[in-house]
């Protein structure tokens, strides 16, 4: 049997996705954001509408989402995505315009513009990228760092009494009027991507529907910064990230769950 | 049609660019601009034109929000004055290293710090020397009157679109606060969409369609790449030193004193020559209309006519250094100028020029 008689139509079980770029990904082996860039480029690439669609890569780990998704894409300075998201969406309102966002980026530097995009309800896709760490600077505490981890700017731990307490941001942005779906999902299993892929899904039809702000956190690993292998990062993650992060809906069609 | 009106300098700027066709304007109060933002409001240019107008959050969001709309290739305007500015200063540097078209208007205030809500012009460095991080400039106009002030909207983005860079209209809380009667030229459609993307498709951010994808970034972490960015950024400036330096003489051409002054003060010492002449010192004004690209040729060459030449500025000397530099100390450069708001009379211009080369 030849090559050529394997690869046909009816053998195919996977395949690239189109709207990611032959750019092999920066992101270290185990990190969820290669899945999350292709599960959202999926969505894209399903819907049809890369004409329309027009992203927001963030300053982080993702600060190159550019050159992994095939689309038109602005980088946006540290922490200004949704205002960046914005000013595109009013001008452009038939358009797609999502933001891509990490921890440090949306729920420190950003939070003013995070808040203040949701409360507008912009008409907009958030996509937020929570892995409890500054990846790319090399692992530093971030605002959603959990109690007692360690990050090399936090050596004996995170301490709440002068550290202040994880971020809940989803929750949060919840309960601002203008946010019409929040949920929080995570990719480290088939499963999970799944689910995470619908959510993803029903934010860009919200987006069409101009029903205003989707919110989506996935809950991630970073295994280089947390220091543990894949597999131990994403052990580590279901029991301790889900449990102070707990996955699923939090605001559907514009209702607290 | 064009129409006369007597308008604040805020206010006429505002008009002007609804009149130019302008896409959007995003911007967040702070005295003494504030009537910018409020006169876009009550104007409703959605209505007119299709203008969007935005408060933002903080000036931080709002010159965020102008990036944003560059990027896709919408003509698009912030205000602010002086402590605003310096937030926006992040965020102009990105729009200066992204190459995009923008225009930044500061109605300066005093500072530093909270400063005062008085006038000044103790933002030059600020506005000719960069300003934020990194290896940029701005194209800085100066109005010096309320018409110049609705003048410059249209001819600051002419510039930003010529070279797809920041540009600046360095204004004051004289020239913005103070009324006058103004032109307004007649109504400009604003671009399609359809003209947008036909016009900057090869590098607006719209939508992929079957060509490559457009992406608008400021990053190079390759360092050959990031340095040919830097000497792209050089070229321009190069291009509008030789192509659009803007600068207005009065009385030069016998001068034996030259006052070099910009905004409100070229307007102020405009009087101090005439009282000059008439007192039979034979004094000229240079006026700088662009503060960068800056006539150092001009200052060059009249230094070898001049006996002395005073930098009038509000603020506490900062034009100088660049005359002083355009001039090679060929001549003696002094610097007269008053500050914490406080506005110099033509009268004390002509003194402290008196004091410091005749007397």
């Amino acid at each position: 049997m030849e090559i050529a008689d394997i690869i046909k139509p009816e053998n195919k079980v996977f395949c690239k996705t189109a709207l990611m770029t032959d750019t092999p990904l920066s992101y270290c082996p185990g990190c969820g954001h290669g899945t999350a860039h292709n599960l959202t480029m999926e969505v894209i690439d399903e819907l049809g509408i890369v004409e329309e669609t027009i992203g927001v890569a963030p300053v982080g780990c993702s600060v190159l989402a550019y050159d992994f998704m095939n689309i038109d894409i602005t980088q946006a300075a540290h922490g200004r995505a949704p205002a960046v998201a914005t000013a595109i969406a009013r001008c452009w309102p038939d358009k797609y315009v999502f933001t891509y966002q990490g921890d440090g980026d949306l729920a420190a530097i950003g939070t003013a513009e995070t808040i203040h995009a949701c409360n507008r309800g912009e008409n907009i896709v958030i996509i937020f990228v929570n892995n409890g760490i500054y990846g790319m600077t090399g692992g530093q505490m971030a605002p959603t760092t959990l109690e007692g981890m360690i990050s090399s700017t936090s050596p004996y731990g995170r301490e709440i009494s002068s550290m202040g307490s994880p971020i809940k941001m989803t929750e949060l942005v919840a309960n601002l009027p203008g946010v019409f779906y929040a949920t929080r999902q995570s990719v480290h299993t088939h499963k999970h991507a799944r689910k995470a892929k619908k959510a993803i899904q029903k934010a860009f039809e919200n987006t069409r529907l101009k029903k205003g702000l989707s919110f989506i956190e996935i809950v991630s690993n970073c295994n280089s910064g947390w220091k543990m292998t894949p597999n131990e990062a994403n052990i580590w993650m279901e029991e301790h990230m889900f449990s102070y992060f707990p996955l699923g809906d939090i605001k559907v069609d514009g209702k607290l769950k | 049609m064009s129409e006369l009106k007597l308008m604040k300098g805020n206010e006429a700027l505002a008009e002007a660019a609804i009149r130019a066709g302008v896409d959007a304007y995003f911007g967040y109060p702070i005295t003494p601009q504030s009537e910018v933002i409020e006169y876009l409001m009550y104007e409703q240019p959605e209505k007119r034109t299709g203008m969007v107008v935005l408060q933002a959050e903080s000036e931080i969001a709002a010159i965020n929000m102008v990036y944003g709309a560059a990027s896709t290739g919408k003509r698009v305007l912030t205000s602010s004055s002086s402590p605003g500015i310096s937030l926006k200063l992040e965020g102009i540097s990105y729009i200066a290293g992204a190459e995009l078209p923008a225009v930044i208007v500061n109605v300066v205030r005093g500072g530093p710090g909270l400063g005062t809500i008085q006038p000044s012009q103790a933002d030059y460095f600020q506005s000719v020397k960069g300003g934020g991080h990194g290896d940029y400039k701005l194209y800085v106009l100066a109005p010096a009157s309320v018409q110049e002030m609705a003048d410059f909207v249209e001819d600051a983005f002419d510039i930003a679109f010529k070279y797809r860079a920041p540009v600046l209209i360095l204004s004051d809380g004289l020239i913005g606060q103070m009324m006058e009667k103004v032109t307004l030229k007649p109504q400009k459609e604003r671009m399609s969409n359809q003209e947008l993307i036909e016009k900057y498709g090869s590098w607006a951010v719209t939508g992929k369609t079957n060509r490559q994808r457009n992406i608008i970034t400021s990053l190079d972490l390759q360092s050959e790449k990031m340095e040919a960015r830097v000497h792209r950024l050089m070229a321009k400036y190069a291009q509008m030193e030789k192509e659009d330096l803007r600068f207005e003489k009065i009385a030069c051409d016998d001068a034996e004193y030259l006052i070099v002054a910009y905004g409100s003060s070229a307007r102020i010492a405009q009087k101090t020559v005439e009282l000059a002449r008439e007192k039979g010192i034979k004094v000229g004004l240079l006026r700088p209309i662009t503060l960068f690209p800056f006539p150092k040729k001009q200052l060059f060459e009249l230094a070898d006519q001049v006996k002395g030449i005073l930098s009038v500025e509000l603020n506490a000397g900062q034009m100088i250094e660049d005359v002083q530099i355009a001039t090679q100390f060929k001549v003696p450069v002094e610097h007269f100028g008053r500050t914490g708001g406080i506005i110099h009379t033509p009268e004390e211009i002509l003194e402290a020029l008196e004091q410091k080369f005749i007397k």
